[in-house]
């Protein structure tokens, strides 16, 4: 008898045997490091980096080998050196590309964002809308640039409207999934609590779109990328304000086939970089609680 | 360390309810939109202070009856009274329930504390208040060394053992719980078992649990409420009149078996009739 009279402060002081515990608690595990980074890391590193080596020497080889003039197909290390001496004007162009590209996303976040949250709230703002932002993502960007183009005066604010046009619907369908798929069980404890419609956009409908939201921002970094790069190919202007395209189609016309190459390079290093950037902050924000960041031991 | 007053003595207005009517379900009856009728005709008076089993077969209308005691879901026949409830602004009865759901049901993105603290804040209790409750609430379940953990790092029964803090969290007249433990292994199940009913004596808050187990309905209960299916309906109304506080000695008694005996020919019976 003297167990049960004891037992009401059992939840507080007796162990609970299912891993509430002292000894349960969770041992910080290390793991191998080398130079800072696990032996997984390094062989994500590592093994991509092997095959480009490969592929790059394989291709230097072939082009020296067979002896084919730069004008047709120039060697990595051809296209290295371009790049180099090059890189003062090259890189002002890259800087204006990425600007056209990074303010095309902070604009997809930003109407992709709110528009998502806009049509979730309203079913008749979605339903009259939704379709029109449908017809925007189905019609070939290249189609459209030169209509653009002519329209705003200002050929910078044309490109950043094709870039965004390409990038903001992935954020928007990718928010609305989000946001509408939060936990119906959660949905219904948030009304027992008579939670007002904000409350339940702010502490449960927003923190569950966030992986899919981040989901579609990946996809979006480097739509807008390939937006501003086709706009400005279809622009085709030249003068101060030219991004990377220009600098293609310039290079193109001139038959600088390596400078060519290079500005390609920076092309692809730069969707490269973005999704990389995009992927970390993903990470970053997800790490404790999603699944998709979770480092699992089973 | 200060405990809460109220997880740790019978609440007054608890006390001042004790034996009277605190919910009282009149004829509800439910049809779902696509028709199914899920219960119809439940005529049942929830005590204050008593710890009662809603028993029956998947698919008797068990959540249902519970969801629309929680107000998930108007009832589309009869009435739930509230008597004793205060009234808010617009003269509904205040519900003051928690709800405790099959699954853990937590936020994965907020840790064990800020899912507890949830509905605090949203009744608008300021954040340093409310997170000394929610603490206080964990205690209580025994994970005051978890308040920081994410849910993913967490066993079932300590998930569960939030969900239940979380419930509690509010100090609710009624606490609902459909299915708690369904789909805990039998050990933590008896644990959290005991854990509940501990809680439940301390702190004197009636309790209606929903469950499908025999056992567990005779082991928890003061009284047990059969169901039968198509449609849902009550079919018997049990006393378990064993004392309380109930330990292990209770699960290998005469008493304990024959009341299991007693809540299975009922409910053999509902499922055949
Ligand atoms: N949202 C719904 N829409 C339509 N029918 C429903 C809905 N929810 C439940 N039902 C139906 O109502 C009946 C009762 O369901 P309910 O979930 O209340 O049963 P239960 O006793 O809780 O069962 P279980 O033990 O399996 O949880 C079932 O026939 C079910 O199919
Ligand atoms: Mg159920």
């Amino acid at each position: 008898m003297t167990d049960s009279v004891a037992r009401p402060s059992a939840a507080r002081a007796a162990p609970a045997g299912d891993g509430t515990d002292e000894a349960a608690r969770p041992v910080a595990i290390v793991e191998k490091r080398w130079l800072g980074l696990t032996v997984e890391t390094w062989q994500r590193i590592l093994a991509p980096l092997a095959i480009g080596v490969i592929v790059l020497g394989l291709w230097e080889f072939i082009v020296r080998q067979a002896g084919i003039p730069h004008y047709i197909l120039p060697g990595p290390l051809l296209i290295f050196r371009t790049l180099i001496a090059d890189w003062g004007t090259l890189s002002g162009s890259l800087w204006i590309t990425l600007q056209i590209t990074g303010m095309a996303l902070l604009a997809a976040v930003i109407v992709g964002g709110l528009l998502s949250i806009l049509f979730t709230q309203s079913k008749w703002l979605e339903l009259s809308l939704f379709p029109y932002a449908i017809i925007l993502q189905v019609t070939p960007i290249v189609a459209i640039a030169p209509l653009i183009i002519i329209w705003v005066d200002d050929t910078l604010l044309s490109l950043l409207i094709c870039a965004w046009i390409v990038a903001f619907f992935p954020i928007l369908s990718n928010t609305i999934l989000g946001i509408n798929s939060a936990d119906h069980n959660l949905v219904n404890l948030f009304q027992l609590y008579g939670a007002s419609r904000w409350q339940t956009l702010i502490y449960l409908r927003l923190p569950a779109a966030l992986p899919y939201f981040l989901g579609g921002l990946r996809i979006s970094g480097g739509l807008a990328l390939i937006g501003a790069v086709v706009a400005e190919f279809v622009a085709g202007s030249g003068g101060t304000a030219s991004g990377l395209a220009f600098r293609i189609l310039e290079a193109g016309y001139q038959l600088k086939i390596p400078r060519m190459f290079a500005a390609l390079v920076m092309v692809s290093m730069s969707g490269i970089a973005i999704f990389l950037v995009l992927s970390l902050v993903s990470h970053l924000l997800l790490r404790r609680w999603h699944e998709s960041a979770m480092r699992r031991e089973n | 360390m200060t405990a809460r007053v109220s997880l740790t003595t019978p609440d007054a207005v608890a006390q001042d309810m004790a034996g009277r009517p605190v919910v009282v379900l009149r004829g509800v009856g439910k049809r779902y939109s696509n028709g199914t009728l899920a219960v119809a005709g439940v005529d049942l008076d929830i005590r204050g202070g008593e710890f009662a089993s809603l028993l029956g077969p998947s698919g008797c209308g068990k959540s249902t009856v519970l969801r629309m005691i929680a107000g998930l879901g108007e009832p589309s026949a009869g009435q739930i009274d509230w008597p004793g409830a205060t009234h808010d602004g617009r003269g509904q009865p205040v519900r003051d329930v928690g709800f405790v759901f099959q699954e853990p049901t937590l936020m994965p993105w907020a840790t064990a504390l800020q899912n507890v603290m949830l509905p605090l804040r949203l009744q608008k209790v300021p954040s340093r208040a409310a997170a000394d409750r929610a603490a206080a609430a964990l205690q209580s379940v025994g994970l005051e060394a978890f308040l920081d953990a994410y849910p993913r790092e967490l066993s079932g029964g300590m998930k569960m053992r939030v969900s239940i803090a979380r419930a509690l969290v509010t100090e609710p007249r009624i606490l609902l719980l459909d299915e708690p433990f369904a789909a805990l292994d039998e050990i933590t199940r008896h644990r959290l078992n005991d854990d509940l009913l501990a809680l439940w004596a301390r702190a004197g808050f009636t309790v209606l649990f929903v469950t499908h187990s025999v056992f567990e309905s005779v082991y928890l209960s003061q009284r047990i409420v059969v169901m039968a299916a198509r449609p849902g309906r009550i079919v018997a109304d049990v006393a378990i009149a064993a004392p309380f506080p109930r330990d292990a000695g209770f699960r290998t008694s005469v008493e304990y078996a024959d009341a299991c005996k007693v809540v299975s020919a009922r409910l053999a019976a509902a499922i055949v009739a």
